[in-house]
């Protein structure tokens, strides 16, 4: 073997991927598994310390299997609740990565919802295929601008953006109510805050309403699949990405590989918002036709749960929210077949939360589904 | 308390780290622990201390086989480390930080501090550790943290310390210093290793010396009979030269030009007060100082880092006062940052992803804002031959490299582009030897090509090495200036305490 033989030997041994280990798959899909199963376990317990009686306790975990995943229905129902947890979490995910805490999806999505539904309702005669992307546009542009508000004051003063978002939030949920309540959002002839209904050009088709019309499903679950797709090829694929990745694991280094910080944040939070914006925009265009106060019901807020959940990957959260909207739509099940509370659902959620976020202590707990570790203790 | 490692395997996946080693520490004894970068020094340290758990073998303290579950167990056992990055918090006190997880306390588990402030001063003053109680670590030079972290060591009752490369960043004073504390413990009876890569270090303080080379001792050394050229061809399996070969240098255009800077630190205090230097295209200009004279803030001015509040940068004769770090980078300047693991380095990213932190947007590696994976990972791989860092894969995270090593990785990245100037702080901080002869010979050869070479260095054997012309700076003022080859190390290190100043 000549000299340059022996480097090019060297350099392709180099480029050779490592084996993903045992203790990365456990992390990833045997941790949240378990997780999962301690949370119905504990929520089964906190049904027997509220007085529910043991069949009762049985007919909601069947029933919360059944309104989840037990039906065409039910699946439809599971998909409708992910899409928008899918969307928000991305954007929440995506904050995550670059160090940003993103309390303001919330806000971020009842605005661009609204700017949807103007949009949706005052276009008349204009084709589908140009209002339906003009009305998801407007959404995220003015969920992004929204946002932006706060990566602005981060950037520019220090304000701390878990303040400024959740301030955000605040005057949000009031801007919205008021704009309900006059011309030319506010739907004629009534005086509650609601505005006028979107036109059947600017809807998310349903999928499926030609087997069976009571199925909801539309369009938005394959806009989330592309979206999915679209962050992780922002995030691990371009130069913005890298970017993004790189304030957030180390803002020194950043600095000093000449990135600019109050762009990045700035950045940030503008396409974190859009993501809120569109989720919300697929509320208005896909299952309400409409906005009304409170249309966001708190999606904004399961969205944190669900990027945590995901650890911050595309992927991860696209995982989470399809666990989510599960949980939602079998506990809506749950409440009408069982009559147990959908507070319960709330409690689970956090709980798989708790130990998703504590992999040790699952580790601990189901000692027999973990090989013995020892010799991966990360040291400094 | 005499402690034996024996058989000691650990892997990392594929990487065998440490393979089959038995090594002693005994009391009232300083072993001097050496091996190039990589070969598994401070592996074998974390794995005595319980930072991680070894494959195969046991650690065995006065003929008891022991098994550590974790740091707790091996500082119950009298075991403790002084990490190469220290550990401490540093908006507390030292008496603070020395109490940190085993306070003393009062009725009602009130924390009682005069008790901590009067134990760590019986600490000082026993083994002649002189610190301040009521310091506030930040504002404490390396030199005493570094002292804190010793005490905390004592007073958690230590009988066996390792101290891993504690030299590298103290000054030539703070040295001396620390040889006097590893001497007076080890004249109290404790056991100590010391790991370092200034051989000359090991050959004056260690009673007893080992070689890891590979994950495996290769070999002992007295420090008595050997010299470093023994200790060194032992480390590094060849020869090493110890002085860099040049030839005269021929000096062109000015490729940087400093006029009257003037830069401010954190607390806006004058760190850069009124420098003038130029350097030319093909030759090293060396800074030597004490660290803390302005060094640090006259390269963040210069690399586009931190603002000047006066004065003129110019390179290749355009003012570049007020651009950018990319900017400058984009027009052919290099820098190589003092703390890698500060700025230098992304720990979580993999080597491929560090070795374009600052050249990801050029045309090699992306078109438009899409990376080019495999074009990165391709020349990463060869960079990292080049260059001989050690590690398996291009997908291993920087912090699974060895401390050399994600120094090399750093120095790699910058030298290995198309540069017009080099800015480097401590190039070499944390290399073996071998691969400091390697990096030295390259900066060189980017002078011959005609680059500039600015090299910041609190090193004076790298400084002298080096440069074609020294600059002393002190107090943030250049004080004094010698030409290359002429100046005896005497002159310089009485300019670098300000001997000169005064005149
Ligand atoms: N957590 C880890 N995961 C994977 N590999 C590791 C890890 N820690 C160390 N290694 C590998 O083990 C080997 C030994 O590393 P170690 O840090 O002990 O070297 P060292 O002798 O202290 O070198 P240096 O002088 O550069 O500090 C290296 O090849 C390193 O890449
Ligand atoms: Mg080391």
């Amino acid at each position: 073997m000549t000299v340059n033989d022996r480097i090019d030997k060297a350099t392709g041994d180099l480029l050779k991927r490592a084996v993903v280990t045992r203790f990365e798959i456990e992390e990833l899909v045997v941790v949240p598994i378990f997780a999962v199963l301690i949370a119905l376990l504990l929520g089964g317990l906190t049904m027997v310390a509220t007085g529910v009686d043991l069949p009762t306790i049985g007919l909601s975990y069947a029933s919360l299997l059944q309104g989840s995943v037990g039906s065409l229905n039910a699946i439809s129902e599971t998909l409708t609740s992910a899409a928008p947890l899918t969307l928000a979490g991305l954007g929440i995910a995506l904050g995550f990565r670059a160090g940003l805490f993103n309390i303001g999806a919330e806000g971020q999505l009842l605005i661009g919802g609204m700017a949807a539904a103007v949009v949706g309702f005052s276009l008349q005669g204009v084709p589908l295929v140009i209002h339906l992307p003009l009305a998801l546009v407007a959404g995220m542009a003015a969920g992004a601008l929204w946002a932006s508000i706060a990566g602005w004051l981060r950037a520019a003063t220090g304000a701390h953006e878990v303040i400024s978002t959740i301030m955000l939030n605040l005057i949000s949920f009031r801007l919205v109510d008021y704009l309900l309540r006059n011309p030319p959002i506010q739907r004629p002839g009534r005086s509650d805050p609601i505005s006028k209904s979107i036109l059947e050009s600017s809807e998310l088709p349903a999928l499926l309403q030609w087997l069976d019309p009571n199925l909801r499903i539309h369009a938005g679950i394959i806009l989330t699949l592309i979206v999915v797709f679209v962050v992780y090829w922002l995030l691990f694929r371009t130069t913005i990405g890298f970017e993004f990745r790189s304030a957030g694991a180390n803002p020194d280094a950043a600095r000093y590989g000449g990135m600019r910080s109050g762009l990045i944040i700035v950045s940030v939070m503008a396409v974190a918002g859009a993501l809120a914006g569109l989720a919300g925009a697929n509320q208005v265009l896909g299952v309400l036709g409409r906005a009304s106060p409170g249309f966001s019901a708190g999606i904004g807020f399961d969205a944190i749960a669900v990027a945590l959940l995901g650890r911050g990957h595309p992927v991860g959260v696209l995982f989470a929210g399809l666990l989510f909207g599960a949980l939602e739509a079998g506990g809506r099940n749950m409440q009408v077949g069982a009559g147990v509370s959908i507070d319960l659902i709330t409690i689970i959620q956090a709980l798989i939360v708790v130990f998703i976020a504590a992999p040790m202590l699952v580790r601990t707990l189901f000692p027999f589904a973990f090989a013995k570790r020892g010799n991966q203790r990360e040291g400094s | 308390m005499e402690v034996e490692l024996r058989g000691i395997t650990k892997r990392f996946g594929p990487v065998v780290a440490n393979s089959d080693v038995n090594l002693t520490i005994r009391p009232g004894e300083i072993l001097g622990l050496l091996g190039e970068n990589g070969a598994g020094k401070t592996t074998l340290m974390n794995i005595l201390s319980g930072l991680y758990r070894a494959d195969e073998g046991e650690i065995i303290i006065d003929g008891k086989t022991v098994d550590f579950d974790g740091p707790g167990d091996a500082i119950a056992a009298g075991i403790g480390m002084v990490h190469q990055h220290f550990m401490l918090v540093p908006v507390f006190t030292v008496a603070e930080n020395v109490v940190l997880g085993v306070e003393p306390v009062g009725a009602l588990d009130r924390l009682d501090i005069e008790a901590a402030r009067r134990q760590v001063t019986d600490i000082s003053t026993q083994y002649g550790l002189e610190v301040d109680p009521n310091a506030i670590i930040e504002e404490i030079p390396v030199g005493l943290q570094q002292r804190v972290e010793i005490i905390k060591v004592l007073f958690r009752s230590a009988d066996v310390i390792v101290f891993d490369e504690p030299t590298a960043v103290l000054t030539p004073q703070e040295v001396t210093e620390f040889f006097g504390i590893i001497r007076s413990l080890r004249d109290a009876g404790k056991a100590l290793v010391f790991i370092t890569h200034k051989l000359h270090e090991v050959l004056e303080v260690a009673d007893r010396i080992s070689v890891l080379r590979a994950g495996q001792i290769v070999g002992e050394g007295d420090p008595k009979t050997s010299t470093d050229a023994e200790l060194a061809e032992l480390m590094v399996g060849r020869p090493v030269r110890f002085t860099v070969e040049k030839s005269p240098r021929k000096p062109g255009e000015t490729v940087l030009d400093v006029k009257d800077l003037h830069v401010l630190n954190e607390r806006d205090e004058v760190a850069v007060d009124g420098v003038s230097f130029e350097v030319r295209s093909g030759e090293v200009v060396g800074i030597a100082g004490v660290q803390g004279n302005g060094q640090t803030e006259l390269v963040e001015a210069i690399t586009g880092l931190r603002m000047p509040i006066e004065g003129t940068i110019a390179f290749e004769g355009h003012d570049i006062t007020r651009a950018s770090a990319r900017e400058r980078h984009r027009s052919g300047m290099a820098h190589i940052p003092e703390d890698r693991q500060r700025s230098g380095i992304i720990g979580t990213f993999n080597i491929a992803e560090n070795m374009v932190l600052d050249t990801y947007y050029d045309d090699r590696y992306s078109s438009g804002i899409n990376l080019r994976w495999p074009d990165i990972y391709r020349s990463t791989a060869e960079i990292v031959t080049d260059f001989d860092v050690r590690t398996n894969s291009v997908f291993s995270l920087a912090n699974h490299l060895s401390g050399g090593n994600q120094q090399k990785l750093v120095v790699a990245r910058e030298l290995s582009r198309d540069i017009k100037m080099m800015v480097a702080s401590q190039p070499t901080r944390g290399v073996d030897v071998g691969s400091i002869e390697y990096i030295h010979k390259r900066i060189i050869e980017s002078r011959d090509e005609g680059d500039g070479v600015l090299i910041v260095s609190t090193e004076l054997d790298e400084i002298m090495g080096l440069s074609d012309r020294i600059l002393v700076m002190f107090r943030g003022r250049i004080v004094a200036e010698f030409e290359g080859g002429k100046a005896g190390i005497q002159e310089i290190g009485l300019a670098m305490a300000g001997a000169g100043a005064a005149a």
